[in-house]
């Protein structure tokens, strides 16, 4: 397909050589720079060429940039663009150099052509150093009045680039609010665009630090400016379409009419051939109808179609953004989906991450009218020679029979592939069927027949090695030879190199040994001594502490390993709905290809502009709050500190805080102390309490590792909140993006505060009373959306925030909670409405 | 917002590289690389379209053997990027005729040209042919269009990637001929992949058509175009279970389940008569996609047979009958069927008379491939294969192997039965009568039936 390029004809050798070639070239350059010959720009035409051809390959050509520049005096514009392209590249090393290019660049920008101008203004506002940005100004306040639009929009993106060199320079000459004029009232649509652009990055990268940038940030999204794009939309490019879309989603409409409006005018956006384009208008529908279930409803059904074309249209790569939407969408709601999973089988020829994605979508819509034929071309997939794709839908089936009612037909099924005597197949399928014995251990008598017959020898993978030697413990009574294939297991401990296989081993050996003592003690004895011997500290704990409790007590030992089990209900999903919902707030940005939400993979300063707007960016800040700024900052240093400290805290706990600070149940140390205490002492003080014991015991014999059970909470003490308590606006939205949602609550607000609630700042000195600090309100009558946060007097690290929306026509308030320390956000909420009933009786 | 725009050649050479924002630190493209060549991760062999290393995001798309990267550290939309590289590959196309490593190399500076245009500070700025005209001053030096092959319209269209079905020409539109002259013409392509998946039984489980009305047009002075389809073609299957299969829908209606539209389309009498009316920029582009899941006549029924034959062997038969007009042939046929992974030797056999056939055992990844030059209408073909296995197969052999999937392209030939009724060109003058072209073209996207 790509022949090698030839040197000999071609003028871009691909490797060149360097240093020769390069000083080569300068002497070449030097002798036709000061020629008037004929035929001159043609040679120089190959000279630059052959420059910009190392220049890619990276060869580093800067020394030629002198030569480059006495060169560039040239009415030819292809060679003109070919020296900007150069300059551009290697200014910012040479910044004394650039100072020779600023004369012809200066003089180009007054040039009668416009295409000439342009290219000027764009390469003088790229060369991107500093200490030139004063001769930039001149240039770049005629480039925006230019009367030619394709100088205007290379001035516009001008204006950024200034920012980023010198941010000071940009807004002293007053270029924002020059291209905030511009957006409304040019004509050439894709000036507006860039304005729009500009302004975006420069308000967002300012409002840290200024109150009126984030005003204009604000400002931005406004009804009339909102409203002025959306009715011009199809003047706009198809990409600048997509920023328009990008915009609309984060306004928030004062009525149901206005959504409704905004949905009919871009309804046909959804029949646009550009991805991209369609896929910023589902947001924009998603978003605005988030709050009228029936509505949101009715847009899945809607967007259905043209997000199947998508998939099915267009390159591969495109297919596969669309399609990661689609099965975030699928994954929120299967029920609608339930009819078209035929869309979703994979295939032979589609790459695995596609057929993943298919795969998990398949799982999620089936229901008991589609099952059976799901499974079937499920079942087709797990023979297939592709054995990746075979294992995932095998755990697809597996999954399928976990969230079914009927198994029958998936436990034969499952039970069919051990026949197929295919590793792979055998390996995932066992550690499924001890899945679904943990679900639905009435299934028991079948699946043991089953896998009694596999033999040990032909499994390898640990996975499915722990979850055979785990049926071979848990079933010991129903297997005739268990002891003895355990015994054989044991024997050969060294060659076991998985720590998982051996901890299940001994679990196993110990359940046969409690249910069938002479024919296993043998083996028992045998591997608590390779345990004992083991060089994995866990095994080596766990054989200690088995032989410790059967020394102690045989009948204890028994309740601790080998209690009566309750099946589960429901496994643990693998993603918090928290999480699952900052994806969807991220919907149409790479959150979802990658399934974790932006904070997960971004550095901080790249979140874009306006990432955190759903909750914040659309809200002004409130007056209070900007009293909290200056003690915020003052904070901060400290309050850094303080935060290092709780998270040195949280590892001292140990093994109570189950690796989730968040969910720990745990109050301070003290309390901390006592739970623990109670998990580990009660089988031993007091053996006759059953409910109790049987409960911690389960969590040790856990073979899931589930964590320990949450300990009864204790009666909370009452709340004291600081009142002086600050948070600077960055902290709050990395902690609003982190915590999950502690509690969701409504209640209704006495009609004397809704008449006070003229305003948010009204609620907000109120609230300021009784120690609850606003961050940002926004929303005009009869939405208010505020949010607060709070601190512990006593704890500088337990926060809370709140989000609270007020809806003053129903006199409700919706309020959600998220606290550092979530065992006390019941008694803050308490605390939070009894303060918001207090509203407007003072 | 982007950061850098790359382009590499197979073997990770830069072929052009345009930094517009530099946030991403040097040596990306060699990471990029790297990590595209050595990909593994949870199995998986190739490396999805976008990754993410240490907080960059990589995207790209694969053309013409060539890889079209984009870098950002933002969280920015997915399609958004993946189109605009799809775009920006189809803009240099336009430009060069032909779009391959050595023309990218050959016009890099135009390219250049090109990408300064396009993009802005890592804003997209316009990736139409049309704008892009007034702003792009370098000639581009034509490449031949290196082995095309030489088998009839068809075969052109076989150029490029499987989804992207290839170029009407490979013609630049800026370039002038030859003759100093631009050949007043417009190509109109009517595209369909199609899928249909056979059970054991040969009946068939699932079938889709997805369709392009693709446009290149040569034509000066953007005139205005009318392209009028089946008058009877309805869109969407309200209510109705999309695989209802019932074929009282009436013969001859075509029913489309969606479609979606180029913008220059504009769609005011295509409620009225199905007529789509638009001012055609330059350049190539997609009309309007369609996708059906109507019942429909697949052109190929395929018998696949594998049975065992004594101890450490076995027969496979495979018989494909065309099931079209026997004034069409399909081209490039290509059958595919995976073997027992403990099979050791095939040896084949041919009916006699078969001519341009050829066969093929992959020894690394254990399949049979069955190559059919040209296939007529109305006839059928038998390839039969005997194995020879290194091992039993525990009585299941059926489990070890297939499915049998196909690949063919077939020109003048579409299995939705979407057409064209008329193209008409708004008339500049009264001698101005330019050339059109109208074709068909049905692929097999994923065609395959299992055994």
């Amino acid at each position: 397909m790509s022949p090698p390029a030839q040197p000999q004809k071609s003028p871009s050798p691909s490797q060149p050589s360097g240093k020769g070639e390069v000083s080569d070239l300068k002497l070449q350059l030097r002798q036709l720079a000061g020629s008037r010959a004929p035929g001159t720009d043609d040679a120089k035409r190959e000279l630059f060429k052959k420059v910009i051809s190392y220049m890619t390959v990276g060869i580093d050509v800067s020394s030629l940039f002198s030569e480059m520049v006495m060169c560039s005096a040239t009415s030819d514009t292809v060679l003109k663009k070919m020296c900007y392209l150069y300059v551009g590249n290697y200014a910012k090393g040479n910044p004394d150099l650039a100072l020779l290019t600023i004369n012809f660049l200066q003089k180009d920008c007054r040039d009668e052509d416009p295409m000439i101008r342009g290219l000027a203004l764009r390469s003088l506002c790229s060369l991107r150093v500093a200490n030139l940005v004063e001769y930039l100004v001149g240039p770049m306040g005629s480039g925006l009045k230019d009367n030619n639009g394709y100088v205007r929009t290379v001035a516009t993106i001008g204006v950024l680039k200034l920012y980023h060199i010198s941010s000071t320079t940009c807004i002293d000459a007053d270029f924002p609010s020059m291209l905030k004029d511009l957006m409304l009232n040019d004509p050439d649509a894709q000036v507006v665009a860039n304005c729009l652009s500009a302004l975006q990055e420069i308000w967002s990268l300012e409002a840290s630090t200024s109150e009126e940038a984030s005003r204009e940030r604000e400002a931005l999204l406004s009804k009339p400016v909102i409203y002025y794009l959306l009715n011009r939309i199809k003047d706009f490019s198809e990409w600048a379409q997509c920023l328009v879309l990008d915009l609309v989603v984060k306004y928030i409409p004062s009525d149901s009419n206005e959504i409704f409006d905004i949905m009919n005018l871009l309804e046909d956006r959804l029949q646009h051939a550009n991805g991209a384009v369609v896929l910023a208008t589902i947001k924009v529908f998603l978003h605005l109808t988030l709050s009228m279930t029936d509505v949101h409803q009715q847009v899945y059904e809607r967007i259905k179609a043209p997000l199947l074309t998508l998939v099915s249209s267009g390159s591969q790569e495109l297919s596969y953004a669309v399609l990661c939407h689609l099965h975030l969408l699928v994954m929120r709601a299967p029920i609608l989906f339930s009819s078209d999973y035929k869309h979703f089988y994979c295939q032979y020829n589609e790459p695995f991450y596609v057929k993943k994605l298919k795969l998990e979508m398949l799982t999620a819509v089936a229901n008991e009218s589609n099952t059976y034929e799901i499974v079937t071309e499920l079942c087709e997939y797990a023979a297939n020679v592709d054995v990746p794709i075979a294992r995932e839908s095998i755990r697809a089936v597996g999954k399928i029979a976990l969230q079914q009612y009927d198994v029958n037909a998936i436990v034969d099924r499952l039970l069919q592939f051990l026949e197929m005597d295919k590793d792979h197949v055998t390996a995932e399928t066992l550690v499924l069927v001890k899945d679904l014995l943990r679900k639905y251990p009435q299934w028991s008598h079948d699946c043991i027949a089953v896998v009694g017959n596999i033999s040990s020898k032909n499994v390898q993978e640990p996975k499915a090695k722990a979850a055979l030697i785990w049926m071979l413990g848990e079933y010991s009574q129903d297997i005739s030879d268990a002891p003895y294939i355990l015994e054989s297991l044991v024997e050969n401990w060294e060659d076991e190199h998985s720590a998982e296989v051996r901890l299940h081993l001994l679990t196993a050996v110990l359940k046969c040994f409690l249910r069938r003592p002479p024919e296993t003690q043998k083996a028992l004895g045998a591997a608590l001594a390779a345990g004992l011997a083991d060089s994995h500290q866990d095994v080596h704990d766990r054989a200690l502490f088995y032989y410790r409790l059967l020394q102690y007590n045989v009948n204890v030992t028994e309740r601790v390993v080998d209690p009566p089990k309750q099946a589960v209900s429901v496994f643990a999903d693998t993603q918090s709905s928290e999480i699952k919902d900052r994806i969807f707030d991220e919907f149409n940005s790479l959150s979802v290809v990658y399934q974790k939400p932006s904070y997960m993979f971004t550095d901080k300063e790249h979140r874009g502009p306006f990432e955190f707007s759903e909750e914040l960016g659309s809200l002004s800040v409130g007056v209070e709050s900007a009293h909290n700024v200056i003690p915020a900052q003052r904070v901060d240093a400290n309050d850094n500190d303080l935060l290092l400290s709780t998270s040195e805290k949280e590892e001292n706990k140990g093994p109570s805080s189950n690796g989730s600070s968040y969910n720990a149940p745990v109050y301070d140390g003290s309390i901390s102390l006592t739970v623990s205490q109670t998990q580990t002492e009660t089988p031993y003080s007091s053996p006759a309490l059953p409910t109790q014991a049987s409960q911690s015991t389960l969590a040790i014999d856990d073979l899931l590792g589930l964590g320990l059970p949450a300990a009864p909470s204790p009666v909370p003490p009452p709340l004291k909140l600081n009142v002086r308590a600050a948070l600077d606006p960055n902290t709050f939205q990395r902690k609003w993006g982190q915590l999950p949602v502690s509690l969701t609550q409504e209640c209704s607000i006495n009609p004397q505060g809704i008449a006070a609630l003229t305003t948010p700042q009204v609620l907000i000195r109120h609230m300021q009373g009784h120690s609850i600090h606003c961050i940002a309100s926004g929303g005009q009558a009869p939405n208010f959306k505020f949010f607060f946060f709070a601190q512990k007097a006593e704890e500088p690290a337990g926060f809370f925030l709140v989000e609270c929306v007020i809806n003053t026509s129903s006199s409700k308030a919706q309020i959600k909670v998220k606290a550092d320390d979530q065992s006390t956000s019941q008694v803050f909420s308490d605390l939070f409405q009894s303060a918001l009933s207090k509203f407007g009786k003072l | 917002m982007i950061s850098q725009f790359f382009v590499l050649s197979q073997r990770g050479d830069n072929i052009v590289f345009r930094d517009y924002r530099g946030e991403v630190p040097k040596g990306s493209a060699e990471i990029f690389f790297r990590k595209v060549k050595f990909w593994k991760e949870d199995g998986e062999e190739e490396a999805p379209p976008v990754f993410n290393v240490d907080a960059v995001n990589y995207f790209h798309v694969k053309v013409a053997g060539l890889l079209f990267v984009a870098t950002t550290r933002v969280n920015v939309s997915p399609s958004l990027v993946l189109e605009l590289l799809q775009r920006i590959a189809r803009v240099i196309k336009d430009y060069l005729g032909v779009l391959n490593e050595d023309s990218l190399r050959k016009n890099f500076v135009l390219v250049y040209e090109l990408l300064d245009e396009v993009i802005d500070f890592g804003y997209v700025q316009t990736t139409s042919t049309e704008v892009l005209k007034s702003y792009v001053f370098n000639e581009p030096i034509v490449v031949e269009a290196a082995r095309l092959p030489t088998l009839g319209p068809a075969a052109m269209f076989m150029q490029g990637t499987k989804k992207m079905p290839g170029t009407a020409v490979t013609k630049s539109v800026v370039a002038n001929e030859p003759g100093g002259r631009k050949r007043e013409e417009i190509f109109v392509d009517i595209i369909e992949k199609i899928s249909v998946t056979f059970s054991s039984s040969g009946y068939i489980l699932t079938s889709e058509i997805d369709g392009t009305i693709q446009m290149k047009s040569y034509l000066t002075g953007n005139p205005e175009i009318r392209l009028a389809l089946n008058e009877d073609l309805s869109i969407g299957r309200d209510g109705r279970s999309i695989y209802g299969y019932s074929s009282s829908a009436g013969a001859g209606t075509v029913i489309l389940d969606d479609c979606n539209f180029h913008e220059s389309v504009h769609l005011d009498s295509f409620d009225v008569d199905r007529t789509l009316t638009l001012v055609a920029p330059d350049g190539e582009f997609p009309v309007m996609n369609y996708r059906m899941t109507q019942e429909f006549k697949p052109p190929f029924r395929i018998n696949a047979l594998i049975e065992e034959a004594g101890s450490l062997r076995a027969e496979v038969i495979l018989k494909i009958r065309a099931d079209f007009s026997s004034s069409i042939t399909a081209n490039t046929v290509l059958v595919q069927m995976p073997v027992p992974t403990y099979t050791t030797r095939v040896s084949f056999e041919l009916e006699p008379g078969a001519v341009g056939n050829t066969t093929d055992f992959r020894e690394a990844n254990k399949r049979i491939e069955w190559g059919l030059k040209k296939v007529v209408g109305g006839s059928e073909h038998t390839l039969r294969a005997k194995l020879t296995l290194s091992q039993e197969s525990h009585g299941n052999i059926m489990r070890e192997a297939g499915p049998v999937s196909m690949t063919f392209a077939i020109p003048m030939y579409n299995a939705s039965r979407l057409q064209v009724r008329y193209l008409q060109i708004e008339k500049k003058t009264k001698t101005h009568n330019p050339y059109r072209w109208v074709r068909y073209v049905t692929q097999a996207n994923s065609y395959v039936a299992r055994i």
